[in-house]
């Protein structure tokens, strides 16, 4: 810089402004110090640097939003009025002017993006990319960006258009020559400005021979299109990655674009050459090396220049393209001329195909049988009937097709059972579900009496139904299975596997479905490997993983459908999965005859039932009123508890249940009275009695006759127990056996059948001989003592199943007192042995004893069990003591 | 000097339409005095409970709460709460004065067709299409009620309480009588779905209605048949029954747009109000006085005695 000279103005040459003259006096400035540099924007804002290029933007107030006094928004306006017009605010809301110019975040400007940009800069960059899409996986892709170039164009381009110039053809004069052959000559004289115009003439030159007159052309430009017609199920423009050419790289043209580059050009990308001699694999740099491969050499390209040309080679003959790649349809058409060698000379405006035609497959026709004639033969129709059988069979194996065997056809939807059918083995035992298979041939009859009884009622219920049908004349067609629907209910009763649920998810296949429900069950029992129990040991590892699978998966559904739906519905009133359900204890009656009642107006004792219930002892504090019940916990009716599917269901016929309902409204009359603290409700007197249901109350009624003769004989046990021990005389035994047979002439009582039910010792207890033995001992010492046989107490309740029974057991009491002796015989020589062990065992034994005389509900000294037992046990542990009653009755 | 007894009073059966109030609630669905009978409730079906006063046809107050249409409602004996239930499956506690829910009792499965309240007003007792009876206690702030009498086999129609028992009818065709002070359940058989019972005002009868058309006096003790009254049409709807003032008559509401008058003894037909056209859907007794209430569509109509000649001052 050079100041001004006073003495030296003219021949001094200024430049820059110069600094404005000092006044007299005034220090110089200072330069402002660079943090106080500030810059402003066009508004006279001050302007912070925040980003690298346009500033960033500053958000409010030194970075923090709002002004000086903090964020406060500019007004409140109440959007109540004008809720309609309210429109969705977007960030440009909330931008700064700045944001939206041309170098903000959001310009407002419409500014081409990259992708949409023109692309006729670089024409020659272009020119390779098309020619590398050509051959790319997905060759035309560039094809579509090329339809959408947007129409930015630039002046020289409307300049051209406007001298007659169109997209694709070359620039300059009109060229007279014959066409071109498909030869494409890329990109070569677009623009002549753009590019070199030696390379581009000669190649125009070339063509000149043979001219036709008067025919101009322009000239050529584009590049051929290669319309390949879409044959396949892809989207548009997609081919797949060809597994051949991508695993075994050697012919993979796509991924090894330069490999067959004419000779003494270089490779720009690395060496893959090397790749060529590879056979297998994926190759290419970082795809690391295979198993397969020797080398393994070129994972990690390291690049040197000696990779790369250093000199450009001018052997590209005519297309100008310096240094480029070689497009792989330019090389191919040099191939194709080579082929032309061994052709011949081809037409002009033709060329050869690049593709052979694939030969069409011919098939021959089938070769006929030596003995063939072309007449039709028609046999004759055999009826098959049993005598003809075999002249049938003769028949359709000469027809070529052999009578299928029912056994032998299908092999493969054959399932286990019915091979193991086919093969002559019997069904295992254990996988049986029907109960009835369980059953006594007695109780199986029975069975059949109630189906009898039932279908013969369906029977003349049907042929009313029929009648009045007829009498309507509306054909209905007989339902056949009324008789089999009420067998199939009074099976279910028994059941227990059956009850579960009524979601069968594989209910097409019942062996599944089987495995199924036994899976639930034993969920359901709380067994851990449920699943591996109950699938068929017979089914392969695969198999039996998917059912397992299946299963699990059908039972949570199940439970979760359960849980939703629950919430939809009230409870049910008994439980489906409880073995016992609470029954009111007292049911309203039947109301067929109360119909009647009501229609002869008869109303009264006929229509009305009369019930305890047992209010609230709250809701009695409410209403003012005492407590009619003060000792009672039960709220509502009072409810028993009973076997849902117990075979005293079975032995106790409705009738027992709606007996003491007329008991209660004849003994009882009530009538109002005061509050009455002493009076207990007849349902809490005792648990167990609760439990058992209206045999309990005959029981009361038989243990007040009994009671006296109760009491005298139980010193008496006592003593006849030391007696025994001591002497083991025979008088007690007999005296126990007399008594017995005494009442053997009454049925035999429920307690017995609960007793022996009940009993489950001999599961509990047979772990061991002796301990079997012990038990024996005391079944037996039962009898001897003469306990009070259950069969005395036993009201007659009217009942078949129990009288059919009684008949063989009186015969076989006295059979039994026959063996009673010689197992007295027996036993006194095991006393002699086991007496020492007795010892141990008096003690138990006596609670027993006391157990027994108090409750007088166990008749068999084993069971010391509750009733929770037969809960807990299965129908058919059930089943079975059921069979063998008769023996232990003794 | 002594006056002669006065001599008793024939019975006066409400012959003079009095007043016709237009509810504006839509369908009013039950209407029901309250304990004194100076004022009346009116159930509609736009979920709405409103208090009036029917002799005058004043409104007094609006009680919006309830989720869909309230079926019933009671008011207590000290007409300081009043309890209803509707649609929603709940029963509500009212505070008269304020209008405010005071409780809410939700539990039922399924529309609540009767609320009642005990003597004193510490147990509502509501009757539901669920076929249970639930006693909410008032007292508490259990959300579960008391107890629940469950026995019915279909949905409870009609829930009566005296001091000591709870009548109710049910669709099943039983009457059934819970007796607290005995702790026994009397369980009469009719046949046809009860839409209706009650208790006579002396405590010894029942009068129930069943969609038989059928009204049926009963004896409470014995459940014998005392009297049958037919004439009218009942069966399709929930109609209400009752009788009169001092027990003299037997009224009930008809699917042809009458209120039938029996006379209790015997059984012959007094009187037939014709109401409107449609249905009269619900009925009530002024507990002292010859009044009738009976609504009709959207209205309900106050009735009185011929004789009556309304107030001007007091009302």
């Amino acid at each position: 810089m050079a100041a001004p000279d006073s003495d030296s103005d003219e021949d001094l040459v200024s430049y820059g402004t110069g600094l404005e003259p000092l006044e007299e006096g005034e220090r110089p400035k200072k330069p402002t110090p660079l943090q106080d540099q500030t810059v402003r924007d066009e508004k006279g804002r001050y302007k912070r640097f925040h980003g690298a290029f346009s500033g960033g933007f500053s958000a409010g107030y030194f970075n923090t939003v709002g002004s000086k006094e903090g964020w406060t928004p500019s007004s409140f306006v109440s959007s109540r009025q004008n809720r309609a017009d309210k429109s969705v605010l977007g960030p440009e809301d909330f931008m700064d002017e700045e944001d939206l110019s041309e170098f903000g975040i959001a310009p407002k400007a419409i500014v081409t993006t990259d992708d949409f940009a023109s692309k006729t800069k670089d024409r020659i960059r272009e020119k390779a990319r098309q020619l590398a899409a050509a051959t790319a996986p997905i060759p035309g892709a560039t094809l579509l960006d090329d339809f959408i170039t947007p129409a930015t164009l630039s002046v020289g381009f409307e300049l051209l258009r406007k001298m007659g110039w169109k997209e694709g053809q070359g620039i300059g004069p009109r060229v007279k020559r014959r066409p071109r052959r498909q030869k494409p000559d890329p990109g070569v004289k677009i623009y002549g400005c753009a590019l070199p115009p030696g390379g581009s003439e000669g190649s125009e030159d070339e063509d000149d021979d043979d001219l036709l007159e008067n025919v101009t052309f322009a000239p050529k430009d584009v590049m051929p299109v290669d319309f390949t017609p879409k044959d396949n199920v892809h989207g548009l423009a997609y081919k797949g990655l060809d597994p051949h050419q991508a695993l075994f790289g050697a012919s993979g043209e796509h991924l090894n674009l330069f490999s067959g580059r004419p000779e003494g050009t270089s490779n720009l990308l690395g060496d893959i050459g090397v790749n060529k001699g590879r056979k297998l694999g994926i190759s290419g740099q970082a795809f690391g090396v295979g198993a397969l491969e020797e080398e393994d050499d070129d994972i990690y390209a390291t690049e040197t220049l000696s990779k790369y040309d250093t000199i450009l080679k001018d052997e590209e003959p005519g297309d100008g393209l310096y240094g480029w790649t070689a497009p792989k349809q330019y090389q191919r058409q040099k191939e194709s001329e080579k082929d032309l060698r061994y052709i011949g000379k081809i037409l002009d405006g033709f060329s050869l195909a690049s593709k052979s035609l694939s030969s069409k497959k011919i098939y021959p026709p089938p070769e006929l049988p030596r003995d063939y004639r072309p007449v039709h033969y028609f046999r004759p129709v055999v009826a098959a009937t049993s005598e003809n059988s075999h002249l049938l069979q003769v028949l359709s194996e000469s027809a070529g097709k052999s009578i299928h065997d029912p056994g032998t056809q299908s092999r493969h939807q054959l399932n286990a059972s019915k091979r193991g059918e086919l093969l002559g083995e019997t069904p295992i035992q254990g996988s049986a579900t029907s109960v009835l298979e369980f059953l006594s041939q007695k109780d199986k009859e029975r069975f059949k009496e109630m189906k009898q009884a039932t279908d013969l009622k369906a029977a003349q219920l049907r042929a009313q139904s029929l009648a009045q049908n007829a009498a309507s004349s509306r054909a209905q067609p007989p339902s056949p299975d009324v008789g089999h629907g009420s067998w199939h209910t009074a099976l279910r009763g028994g059941t227990v596997t059956t009850k579960a649920s009524n979601f069968k998810p594989f209910s097409k296949d019942p062996e599944k479905q089987k495995r199924y429900e036994k899976f639930l069950a034993s969920m359901k029992r709380g067994q851990k490997d449920a699943l591996e129990h109950c699938l068929d040991p017979s089914m392969t590892e695969w198999e039996r993983g998917r059912e397992r699978e299946e299963f699990s998966r059908a039972a949570l559904l199940y439970a979760s459908s359960h849980s939703t739906l629950s919430s939809r519905f009230t409870h049910a009133k008994e439980d489906d999965d409880a073995d016992q359900v609470e029954v009111p204890r007292d049911q309203e009656n039947d109301v067929n005859d109360k119909q009647s009642a009501v229609k002869m107006k008869m109303f009264g004792k006929l229509t009305r039932d009369t019930f305890e219930w047992h209010p609230d002892k709250l809701l009695c504090k409410r209403f003012n009123v005492p407590d009619p019940y003060p000792d009672s916990t039960l709220v509502g009716l009072p409810r028993v508890k009973r076997d849902k599917y117990s075979v005293f269901n079975f032995l106790t016929l409705p009738e027992t249940a709606s007996l003491p309902t007329t008991q209660v409204s004849s003994e009882k009359v009530p009538q109002h009275r005061g509050p009455d603290k002493s009076r207990k409700s007849r349902w809490d007197t005792s648990k167990q009695e609760k439990k058992d249901d209206s045999i309990s109350e005959y029981l009361s009624l038989a243990r007040s006759k009994v009671g006296p003769l109760e009491q005298e004989s139980s010193p008496f046990v006592n003593k006849e127990e030391v007696h025994m021990k001591e002497s083991l005389s025979d008088k007690p035994v007999n005296k126990g056996v007399d008594s017995q047979a005494e009442g053997g002439d009454s049925r035999p009582s429920m307690d017995l059948f609960k007793a022996i039910f009940a009993s489950s010792s001999e599961e509990k207890s047979s772990s061991s001989e002796e301990e079997q033995g012990d038990s024996e001992d005391d079944q037996e010492g039962a009898g001897e003592a003469g306990f009070r046989s259950p069969q005395e107490e036993l009201p007659s309740v009217a009942h078949n199943a129990r009288q059919k029974l009684e008949a063989p057991q009186k015969e076989k009491r006295k059979k039994n007192k026959e063996k009673h002796k010689t197992k007295k015989e027996h036993r006194r020589k095991k006393e002699k042995k086991k007496k020492h062990r007795k010892h141990k065992h008096k003690g138990k034994q006596k609670n027993k004893k006391s157990e027994k005389s108090s409750s007088s509900e166990s008749a068999d000294s084993s069971d010391s069990q509750s009733e929770e037992d037969t809960a807990d046990m299965s129908p058919q542990e059930l089943l079975r003591r059921l069979k063998h009653l008769p023996l232990q009755r003794q | 000097m002594s006056f002669p007894e006065p001599k008793p009073r024939g019975p006066v059966l409400p012959q003079k339409r009095l007043k016709t109030l237009d509810c504006g609630q839509g369908a009013v669905r039950a209407v029901r005095f309250n304990v004194d009978g100076n004022y009346c409730l009116t159930c509609g079906s736009d979920k709405t409970l409103k208090l009036w006063n029917p002799l005058r046809g004043t409104l007094l107050r609006t009680y919006s709460g309830h989720g869909y249409e309230v079926l019933d409602a009671a008011g207590s004996f000290d007409n300081s709460n009043l309890c209803s239930g509707g649609g929603d499956k709940a029963v509500v506690l009212w505070d008269v004065a304020s209008g405010q829910v005071v409780r809410k009792f939700r539990g039922h499965a399924g529309k609540v067709n009767t609320v009642q309240f005990n003597e004193e007003a510490t147990v509502i007792l509501s009757g539901s299409i669920d076929s249970t009876i639930r006693c909410w206690d008032c007292r508490s702030r259990r959300p579960d009620p008391v107890q629940k009498l469950d026995e019915a086999k279909d949905g409870v129609s009609s829930v009566k309480v005296s001091d000591h028992e709870v009548l109710a009818g049910s669709v099943d065709g039983r009457v059934r009588r819970y007796d607290l002070r005995m702790g026994q359940l009397f369980s009469d058989y009719v046949g046809s779905p009860i839409t209706c019972t009650c208790f006579s005002r002396d405590g010894q009868c029942t009068l129930v209605s069943s969609l038989d058309s059928t009204l049926r006096l009963l004896d409470k003790d014995t459940g014998e048949l005392l009297g049958e009254y037919t004439g009218h049409k009942n069966q399709e709807y929930k109609l209400d029954c009752c009788l009169s003032e001092r027990d003299t008559h037997v009224v009930s509401c008809s699917e042809d747009g009458k209120v039938f008058f029996w006379d209790l003894v015997e059984g012959a037909l007094a009187l037939a109000l014709q109401v409107g056209p449609g249905v009269v859907q619900s009925l009530a007794y002024h507990p002292t006085e010859p009044c009738l209430l009976a609504a009709t569509g959207g209205s309900i109509h106050c009735w009185r005695e011929e004789a009556y000649e309304p107030e001007s001052g007091t009302g």
